[in-house]
């Protein structure tokens, strides 16, 4: 009985993370465009939704008790417009700036969780986030289940959306800017509009999937937003395999296995005064991951499937 | 503006500009957002700190450790430094061998690199939380009175050390590359890499002069920083931001420009600590990078994005 609930919550987190990588792909696996600032897309969204729907609480602005749906989209929203904010700012130029533009994104906000305390609650952020079916939180096991169900369901509808999507003339000609962007530009396709629009998309998927993850949660704070969460979604989307929607679900179900299961080994096997210093080992793990994909199997666990026979394409 | 934070914001600023020239270096030569260099500058500082706890765990008895006046460390903290850049160097060497030269050899593109280097930066500084735990270190536990300056300034003899011996790594490494063979050779290569390789130039000793001069910065930058302020495991990482936009304000692959991208940095978060507070510091790179971004994306000195 437990154990199904906490299988049900891992489950449930492990789909949280999934449509974050769902969203990171549409930017680094089908456009070539690299955010260092994942952390700072999924937080936007968390504390977006938070204020929209947590209760009026004395001293905090937002508290607007909003239904979680409403949070959602306000979420997407934010993370869209964040998203062409920094896109306008840095996509048509060399491809790297991008790289240190949302890198400096997630500083800045970072410090707005930190420090906008009227706003985000300072360091110790928001709680009581209206929890999705959360008049059931007494009875773990249902609870538990109708929670993944929903993630199961959300995760479901954005993987056929993109896909569809993918297959679309517009996913069609993104992969063709991403192979060859004078190529692509000569057929009359605008590089620089299908890489914004692409980098919008995935930021509104990155954002809703924080405040998924803050619904189900019901408490966030700036801790749960720093850099690392960057590296371990990283992580998850290179060892899945970017570009393939299904290596992104994949990745982030076994990042997420292997992080949690070396946790909990940790809380187990390690004196209490260590804790700290053995867990700065699973964050060295996730960047040796990191390198030893891309030098050894840089297509990942799912490779990308070709679009175009294999005769046809480059070699 | 008070005289006071004019003196705040350049010490600051210098070990954002050395840490930046490293950045600018391998930016242009390499050819890639080397994300890694912040964490250089911690394990530089590390590096330094543990040979400098060795030499006086040997010398303990022999030599009592007294400050060299008016400095608030003893000889031991320069040796180390010397012991200190050449391990820094040679860890940047191993990790290019391992990581960046094989990707490169695959002919991987600018962004593989740029994100290998963000895997390795993750790595690396976990790796150091791992051995020396996240509590802060010094390199002295001297304290140091600021001496009047003139103007209503004050600075301590330590933070006159820093800016001196920055304008004279700064002077040096501007003569090596604008007056000698190798520094031609380095502007080849950055200029075109293919063409230079024709040409007979070295590329390989190229690429090792750059991590050279790279590491060697960031160990200089990290033991400054560590000496004034503390040494921590994330000071590297902190500093990132602060370096790529003192890279790309000044140019990249700009010497000069590094230097005063640092000292515009490290001036713009002393205003930032005096006019909204010490906890919006981080904030003042943030806001330089856009507005470079949006107003001259080559930067002062640059050649073009």
């Amino acid at each position: 009985m437990e154990l199904l609930a906490y299988a049900a919550f891992f489950l449930t987190v492990a789909m949280t993370y999934a449509t974050i990588c769902l969203g990171l792909n549409v930017q680094w696996g089908q456009t070539g465009l690299f955010n260092v600032g994942v952390a700072a897309f999924v937080g936007l969204g968390a504390y977006v939704s938070a204020i929209l729907t947590t209760p009026e609480a004395p001293g905090r602005l937002g508290g607007l008790g909003l239904p979680i749906a409403a949070g959602w989209v306000g979420a997407a929203l934010a993370g869209g417009v964040l998203a062409l904010l920094v896109g306008a700012l840095t996509i048509r130029l060399r491809s790297d700036y991008l790289a240190i533009a949302t890198f400096g994104v997630a500083v800045a906000l970072q410090l707005v969780f930190q420090n906008a305390e009227p706003l985000t609650g300072g360091a110790f952020g928001i709680g009581f986030i209206p929890r999705p079916f959360g008049g059931l939180q007494r009875q773990a096991l249902p609870f538990a289940a109708l929670n993944l169900a929903l993630t199961v369901a959300l995760v479901l509808i954005l993987y056929l959306a993109l896909e569809r999507l993918a297959q679309s003339p517009w996913g069609r000609a993104l992969r063709a800017v991403r192979e060859d962007e004078t190529a692509a530009e000569s057929l009359g396709k605008s590089p620089l509009r299908l890489r914004l629009e692409a980098f919008v998309l995935g930021g509104m998927v990155m954002a809703l999937a924080g405040a998924v993850q803050a619904h189900f949660i019901g408490f966030i704070a700036p801790a749960n937003y720093l850099p690392a969460l960057t590296f371990q979604v990283w992580a998850m989307l290179i060892l899945g395999g970017s570009g393939n929607n299904r290596g992104a679900i994949l990745g982030a179900v076994v990042v997420w296995a292997i992080w949690a299961a070396t946790a909990a080994l940790i809380a187990h096997l390690v004196p209490a005064g260590e804790q700290a210093r053995a867990s700065s080992l699973q964050l060295v793990a996730i960047g040796v991951i990191l390198c030893a994909v891309l030098l050894w199997r840089p297509q990942g666990l799912l490779p990308e499937r070709r679009a175009v026979p294999r005769h046809l394409g480059r070699p | 503006m008070t005289p006071q934070l004019l003196v705040n914001g350049l010490v600051a600023g210098t070990t954002i500009g050395l840490g930046a020239i490293g950045l600018s270096l391998t930016y242009s030569i390499l050819r890639f957002a080397n994300f890694t260099q912040g964490d250089l500058i911690a394990w530089g500082a590390y590096l330094t700190l543990t040979v400098a706890s060795a030499i006086a765990g040997l010398l303990a008895g022999l030599a009592p450790a007294t400050p060299l006046a008016p400095f608030s460390f003893g000889w031991t903290l320069p040796v180390a430094l010397l012991a200190g850049m050449a391990l820094t160097v040679l860890l940047a060497l191993a990790l290019d061998a391992v990581l960046f030269a094989r990707l490169r050899a695959r002919g991987a593109d600018a962004i593989i690199l740029v994100m290998a280097g963000f895997g390795a930066s993750m790595a690396l500084r976990a790796g150091l939380e791992f051995i020396y735990t996240s509590a802060p270190a010094y390199f002295t536990h001297e304290l140091q009175i600021a001496r009047p300056l003139g103007l209503g300034m004050r600075a301590t003899p330590d933070q006159l050390l820093v800016l001196g011996l920055t304008a004279v790594l700064v002077l040096a490494l501007h003569l090596l590359v604008t007056r000698t063979a190798t520094g031609r050779a380095m502007r080849a290569v950055s200029e075109n890499p293919a063409l230079a390789a024709v040409y007979g130039l070295d590329v390989a000793r190229v690429v090792r002069v750059t991590w050279i001069i790279g590491a060697g910065l960031a160990c200089v930058a990290g033991v400054m920083s560590g000496l004034l302020v503390q040494i921590r495991p994330t000071m590297g990482f902190d500093l990132l931001l602060p370096l790529f936009a003192a890279t790309i304000l000044g140019g990249i692959g700009s010497i000069p420009g590094a230097m005063v991208g640092g000292l515009v940095i490290g001036l713009s978060e002393a205003l930032a600590v005096q006019l909204l507070g010490a906890e919006w510091r981080a904030a003042a790179a943030f806001v330089v990078l856009v507005a470079v971004l949006i107003l001259r994306p080559s930067g002062l000195f640059g050649r073009g994005a």
